[in-house]
């Protein structure tokens, strides 16, 4: 009986391009013929996906915003009082020399007297003091190729070690605290991406279970007519690619859709902070991730469920 | 074609169904299996399909021994054998075409081919008019014609059926085993299973009569059966 069975390998290729292209086709009716469970899958996996990747756009937004901050990090130097202007003059001059720093400002103690009380509004109770209360003040902006290799430490040691100094401190300490919490929400934003996707593979592998029960009676007829498993699972995983690419699909009208929606509350603050920031969507490359990746969770999802239901359709 | 030697058969529960059985069937011929339920037609039938393997003796169907059948070549095995079963297990979410088409679509055929011999084989059991219909629409005698339609479109060397008569009328019986024999008569070797005496007799071919999972040898249904085929 195996005379049939043997072909050549052209005929072979053409059989198994035929099937791909039959299951292919066929499982895409299987979801307009139950159009209603499949957009309930397909909603599920766009929501899903949608979810992380909401919280990826957020970040690469806030990135961007933040992006310029590093390279504003200003360290101010507070000098000794009774350090007089001339001495301050000839200190900022030697700082200059430093390879690290870009830029040394010296604000003298007069001028910082007549800042504050301008800012302060307490210029009478200033008038009334004899001396001048504030020091000399040094702010420095390290140079930005020195940042990456610690440089802004080094100048804060060494102006540390300096007899002129009585404080040296970072001005903008909270830009690297924001850093630091940016960075826990991404791993935040990871795990949770890693949650979303086991529950996407639970409900494809979930629909994909109902489909294998439904078509029991044709598993059983194809078995019986000489269906090899790779044949009766295909449909399955074909079906489970349509989820995943439809989902993908609608995470991806829902983002656009959410952009669409935030852009004009956004750029309209922005026109306050007098920024040009303008809230970025995704990319070529990133929509065809997401959509990579809402096919890979179908396909996989529905695989992992063929693999455990169809072994228990024993014919009968 | 079909032959058992000793053959054994026990289910994993323990139940012995069937016992010693010995048989042969030519190439060609036309058989049926007749006995009470439970008294081991089914199990015989699901032997030759491999739906379940024997667990003494030896089976060999058209040369091949079944016990070196491995699983994965199973399907290749089936592919030359067809089913007629009682109840026709047709799908009913797709048309009599599609149905008769499957046994074509799981070998891999052509769409003209699968056409062609679609249409042959609903045209030899008188139904190429209704192809595009639900089998749910059709009536019993129709749906079984539908039913062997399927089993023969993709010409296998072996027909095998399962009470196939066991919901129709004597007319549509006869009728149905009429046709059987017509597949006969171009060289498709055909088994039926029935517990229908009177209709099998008067097809006046060979009778293989179990009995509690045995055939009884006083039943002269051995060598001498044999010859009558």
């Amino acid at each position: 009986m195996r005379n049939k069975t043997r072909n050549s390998p052209g005929t072979l290729l053409k059989t198994w391009l035929l099937l791909h292209a039959q299951s292919f086709i066929y499982s895409l009716g299987q979801y307009y013929r139950n159009l209603v469970t499949s957009l309930l899958t397909t909603a599920v996996i766009g929501i899903s996906l949608a979810l992380p990747g909401g919280f990826y756009l957020f970040l690469e937004n806030v990135h961007q915003i933040t992006a310029g901050w590093d390279g504003s990090i200003q360290i101010t130097v507070f000098l000794k009082p009774d350090i007089d202007d001339a001495v301050a003059t000839e200190f900022v001059d030697r700082l200059l020399e430093n390879t690290d720093i870009e830029e040394a400002k010296l604000i003298k103690r007069d001028q910082a007297l007549a800042e504050y009380k301008e800012l302060s509004g307490f210029s009478e109770i200033i008038d009334i003091l004899d001396e001048n209360p504030l020091p000399a003040i040094i702010i420095i902006k390290p140079k930005l190729m020195a940042l990456p290799d610690g440089g802004d430490r080094r100048i804060i040691e060494f102006l540390v070690g300096q007899a002129e100094v009585e404080i040296a401190q970072y001005d903008q300490q909270w830009v690297k605290r924001l850093y630091g919490i940016i960075e826990i929400i991404q791993r935040c934003v990871i795990l949770f991406s890693i949650f979303i996707g086991f529950g996407v593979l639970l409900i494809v592998g979930n629909t994909i279970r109902m489909a294998i029960y439904n078509h029991r009676n044709e598993i059983e007829i194809s078995k019986l007519f000489g269906a090899t498993n790779y044949f009766i699972c295909r449909p399955f995983l074909y079906t489970g690619f349509w989820y995943g690419l439809s989902g993908g699909v609608t995470s991806w009208a829902l983002l656009t859709l959410t952009l669409q929606l935030l852009k004009q509350p956004v750029n309209k603050l922005a026109e306050l902070y007098a920024s040009e920031f303008s809230i970025s969507g995704l990319s070529g490359p990133e929509t065809m991730i997401m959509l990579l990746c809402g096919i890979f969770l179908g396909v996989f999802g529905s695989w992992i469920s063929v693999q455990r239901h169809l072994k228990t359709i024993e014919l009968d | 074609m079909i032959r058992f030697n000793n053959v054994h058969m026990q289910y994993r529960g323990g139940h012995l169904a069937l016992k010693n059985i010995n048989l042969h069937i030519e190439q060609g011929a036309m058989a049926f299996i007749s006995g009470r339920s439970g008294a081991g037609k089914s199990s015989m039938l699901r032997l030759i399909a491999l739906i379940e393997r024997h667990s003494r003796g030896q089976i060999i169907i058209n040369g091949q021994n079944l016990e070196r059948v491995r699983d994965n070549r199973i399907p290749y095995y089936r592919r030359n054998i067809g089913f007629v079963f009682q109840d026709h297990r047709l799908l009913l979410d797709r048309t009599v075409f599609d149905n008769v088409a499957l046994p074509l679509v799981i070998a891999g055929h052509g769409h003209t081919e699968i056409r062609k011999r679609v249409h042959a084989a609903l045209d030899k059991v008188g139904l190429l008019k209704k192809e595009s219909v639900n089998p749910m629409t059709l009536s019993g005698g129709e749906q079984q014609r539908v039913g062997i339609a399927r089993a023969v479109v993709h010409r296998p060397l072996l027909l095998l059926a399962d009470e196939p008569t066991g919901n129709l009328d004597p007319a549509l019986s006869l009728d149905t085993m009429k046709l059987f024999e017509q597949f006969n008569q171009v060289g498709v070797t055909v088994l039926i299973a029935s517990h229908d005496m009177e209709m099998i007799k008067k097809m006046r071919k060979r009778i293989i009569t179990l009995r509690e999972g045995r055939i009884p040898t006083h039943f002269g249904n051995m060598s001498s059966n044999e010859k009558t085929v």
